[in-house]
């Protein structure tokens, strides 16, 4: 803390971490598909349609955490609204997916089922751009973006920030929320969006289009990665920490925090959109709870589990509370909340470098034997 | 209703003028299309008889049947004969008489208008009431009679305004006429339509003039009915949303501890209330009344104590670590909320207002105060006062601004500051326990009480300004009024996000809340 010299860039991942990265590659770009689609199903290396459904919504999970890590983690911003950021990438992927149902809905019309079902005849404005994939892509990352930009540019020039920014982006999605869930914003009220049937024009719920779907998120959250590291890694990564450490400080020495905290929300923003997109025609459903502030607290226990400010952490955090939670709601489901409450008292009690810090501890403890 | 029914014939009799009811009459009224019948109905009204009410009340009672093309009156299985009163067993063949929903509202105000010359001046203001909206000219021989007879000074004016809105219905212009202009005064809601209604038919234009100047000042009325509701109903939320924020005011202003579980605490004390109700229902039947007033004590140190166990044991370790605690205290609100769903099921308990709490006063036509509202606005009152001289006035008060403003020095002075912690915490959500048991008198209380009201209160805090009280109040009643206002304007939903978009936006202009922080402590 007191020296001065600035430690050299390193390489964007040392030799061992490049190869943890290809190992990765491997086993979710590969293996995965091989033991789901080629090995047979009595076998003991058959991997279930359960399993990978579970991973691939985890491994959307895990791209929030790392998104949450960027602007928590590294740049000391607790966001409790990137569960909005989330949602608002899914329901722009959940328009398209409405649009490729086609005629094939309930009410056998053009339009989706609930708009027939509130008697809309033409489509709203803001469904212009749905029947288009190429630009709903762009949605994706530009709507969430878009609205932390805007948020975000007032938050941080009027300088909210520590717990007061955390509660106003509360707020935020809490409105949000309430907004989604009226039928007449036209994002199909509290049901939301399912029944998909296509994207592309090909079948959502064939094998093959899932195991496509799986292996774009884990790929998307191994560039994110890789991203994210050479993000932390740049001086704009630097200054980032500086801000986190001392935010009065990074002013004094002449840098305007504004603009990197308003640069890496945004970033954080869409990252968590695109996982919003890759999850919802993997699950079949988008609706307004996405947005609750529970769902968006949860993000940051999982980073906070996993380890803040290092970018593994939070993904292994996503995993752990993840995992569990699929094995306790339904082996004993009244104490997932219980386990849920515990975690968020005990980490931030007994665990503040989560685990990835305890593994470090715990390594530094045998090397120094 | 058989009481009123015995005080009804009474003064019939008393009055004297029995037109006896004839065998064609009640036949007319009970058998036949609707349209024949409420007009036979009608003209029965004008010259009742105790004979005429006890048919009446019989048939909207569905206790007469049809015997032989003639109505009966169906008593302890045997018919009676409406006219002569003589008894006969009662036939397989008797058929019902069906009532339709107009015919039965017909039946209503036709014995309502009876009763407005009954000798007891509780029925007869019902019966006023009743009456609202629902007289026509064939009531206007009684309720002459009645306007006549009556000494009470508000019955008699509000007959007058019944009276008014029969003769409205009149063939004389004359009679129209005077009679719009009495209905100027009314205060009634019912009365604007009524106007509408007359207007779209009236000819005369001398009387229609008079409907414009009328309609004018009724509309001008109720519109101020509507403005005082809205502020009431304002006040009232801002009072509920003061009491959860005073707590709040307490640990997160002046302690600087975000705590997420108040809710949760909040949350305990409407159950501890639910709890005092139980023992109360069970062991003290006779007092059941009084329950609420055992609740308030019961609720504080139900939540505080919660509240104290939490700071020693969790938010302790984590002083000057706002997001942790933030974090660590959602983690505590889950386990509470578990915890109540575990001991309680996940299920809304009911709880219900003592006898004292129900009902209202009536302040305008269109404007009636609830009790249990204003009860709370002066509960909220009080404890605001309470933790006013707690903080200001006392020994503990001292200390916690003390602690509060400088740590160190009040250490220094031999202040034992980690107790004044534990003391400002479990004080912090003793009140919210008292916030609780004031909701769980005016929504559901569940395990998810909590969570509806912690982005609201904390948005009280935020707008108030940390650090004091006068903010929290201010902020409080406030984003109350404005709410039910933007609520009346474009509902519910809307509102709230325009609130919530309204706070982001004066965030921007003051960052540090209504009333600024000046000084030293500003920054930290």
């Amino acid at each position: 803390m007191s020296t001065f010299t600035i430690p050299p860039k390193g390489p964007l991942l040392t030799r061992g971490g490049w190869s943890a990265w290809l190992a990765a590659v491997i086993v979710l770009c590969a293996l995965v598909p091989v033991l789901n689609l080629v090995v047979p199903a009595g076998s003991v290396f058959h991997m279930s349609d359960y399993a990978v459904a579970l991973v691939a919504k985890i491994l959307c999970y895990a791209i929030c955490a790392l998104a949450m890590d960027l602007i928590w983690g590294y740049t000391g911003i607790l966001s409790l609204g990137h569960g909005l950021f989330f949602a608002l990438g899914g329901y722009a992927m959940g328009m398209y997916l409405m649009r490729q149902i086609g005629t094939d809905g309930n009410y056998k019309s053009n339009l989706p089922d609930f708009m027939v079902f509130l008697d809309w005849k033409t489509l709203p404005w803001h469904w212009t751009l749905s029947d288009s994939f190429v630009a709903t892509l762009l949605l994706v990352v530009a709507v969430p973006g878009l609205v932390a930009f805007v948020f975000g540019y007032f938050a941080f020039r009027s300088r909210i920030k520590g717990v007061y920014f955390s509660i106003i982006t509360q707020a935020m999605t809490f409105a949000a929320m309430l907004l989604f869930f009226r039928n007449e914003t036209g994002f199909g009220g509290n049901n939301g969006f399912t029944d998909f049937k296509r994207i592309l024009n090909i079948p959502i719920a064939t094998p093959s289009m899932r195991m496509t779907l799986f292996v774009l998120t884990a790929s998307t959250l191994l560039a994110f990665l890789l991203l994210a590291r050479w993000l932390v890694g740049s001086k704009f990564g630097r200054v980032l920490q500086a801000v986190r450490d001392a935010e009065t400080r990074v002013m004094f020495s002449g840098y305007n925090p504004i603009g990197f905290k308003l640069t890496i929300w945004t970033i954080s923003a869409m990252m968590c959109g695109v996982a919003g997109a890759l999850y919802v025609p993997q699950v079949g459903i988008i609706n307004p709870s996405e947005m609750s502030p529970a769902n968006s607290i949860e993000i940051a226990i999982w980073a906070a589990v996993g380890g803040r400010a290092t970018l593994i952490g939070p993904i292994v955090g996503a995993f752990i509370v993840n995992g569990a939670k699929s094995w306790l709601t339904v082996a004993y489901p009244e104490f997932w909340l219980y386990f849920l409450g515990a975690l968020f008292i005990g980490v931030t009690l007994f665990l503040p470098d989560g685990v990835v810090g305890l593994v470090k501890k715990l390594k530094a403890k045998g090397g120094a034997k | 209703m058989p009481i009123r029914n015995i005080f009804a014939i009474a003064i019939l009799l008393i009055a004297g003028h029995a037109y006896s009811i004839t065998a064609e009459a009640t036949k007319a009224i009970a058998i036949g299309e609707g349209d024949a019948r409420i007009e036979a109905l009608r003209a029965a009204v004008a010259g009742a008889d105790e004979k005429t009410v006890a048919f009446l009340q019989a048939l909207a009672e569905d206790a007469v049947k049809v015997v032989a093309g003639k109505p009966v009156i169906v008593k302890d299985d045997q018919a009676v004969d409406p006219v002569t009163g003589t008894q006969s067993p009662l036939p397989d063949t008797a058929e019902d008489v069906m009532n339709n929903n107009r015919m039965r509202g017909e039946l209503d105000s036709a014995l309502a208008a009876i009763k407005l010359l009954s000798p007891d001046v509780a029925v007869r203001r019902e019966a006023v009431q009743t009456l609202q909206g629902e007289v026509d000219e064939s009531k206007l021989p009684l309720l002459d009679q009645a306007f006549a007879q009556e000494t009470v000074p508000d019955i008699k004016e509000r007959l007058g305004l019944l009276r008014a809105a029969a003769l409205l219905g009149s063939a004389d212009p004359a009679k129209r006429l005077a009679a719009a202009k009495l209905l100027a005064d009314s205060p009634q809601a019912a009365t604007k339509t009524l106007l509408i209604e007359r207007l779209q038919i009236e000819q005369d234009p001398g009387v229609k003039g008079a409907l414009h100047f009328s309609l004018h000042q009724v509309e001008s009325r109720l519109a101020w009915g509507d403005r005082l509701g809205a502020i009431f109903s304002g006040i009232s939320l801002g009072s509920i949303l003061l009491l959860v924020a005073l707590g709040l005011a307490i640990t997160y202003g002046l302690m600087g501890v975000i705590n997420m579980a108040h809710g949760e605490l909040m949350m305990i004390g409407a159950y501890a209330t639910y709890v005092v109700q139980g023992l109360f229902q069970k062991y003290l039947p006779g007092a059941f009344d009084w329950y609420l007033l055992a609740s308030v004590p019961v609720a504080f140190l139900a939540s505080a104590l919660v509240g104290a166990a939490l700071e020693r044991s969790v938010i302790r370790f984590l002083y000057g670590r706002p997001l942790e605690t933030l974090l660590a205290t959602w983690g505590i609100s889950l386990v509470l909320m578990q915890g109540v769903r575990t001991l309680f099921g996940a299920q809304n308990v009911g709880v219900e207002n003592p006898n004292w709490m129900s009902g209202g006063v009536q302040v305008l036509g269109n404007l009636s105060l609830p009790y249990n509202r204003l009860v709370i606005v002066g509960f909220a009152i009080a404890v605001l006062v309470g933790v006013w001289f707690l903080i200001e006035k006392t020994r503990l008060g001292l200390f916690v601004r003390g602690v509060t403003q400088n740590r160190p020095i009040a250490a220094c002075m031999g202040v034992n500051t980690a107790r004044i912690d534990t003391y400002a915490f479990a004080l912090g959500s003793g009140i919210a326990g008292l916030a609780g048991c004031a909701l769980s008198q005016v929504g559901n209380v569940g395990p998810d009480l909590g969570q509806g009201y912690i982005v609201d209160s904390f948005m009280v805090v935020v707008l108030g300004g940390v650090g004091q009280l006068a903010g929290t109040v201010y902020a409080a009643l406030g984003l109350g009024v404005l709410n039910k206002f933007l609520e009346g304007w474009t509902g519910a939903v809307l509102a709230k996000i325009a609130v919530l978009v309204f706070i982001i936006i004066f965030i921007q202009k003051r960052p540090q809340g209504i009333f600024a922080m000046k000084g030293r402590s500003a920054e930290a």
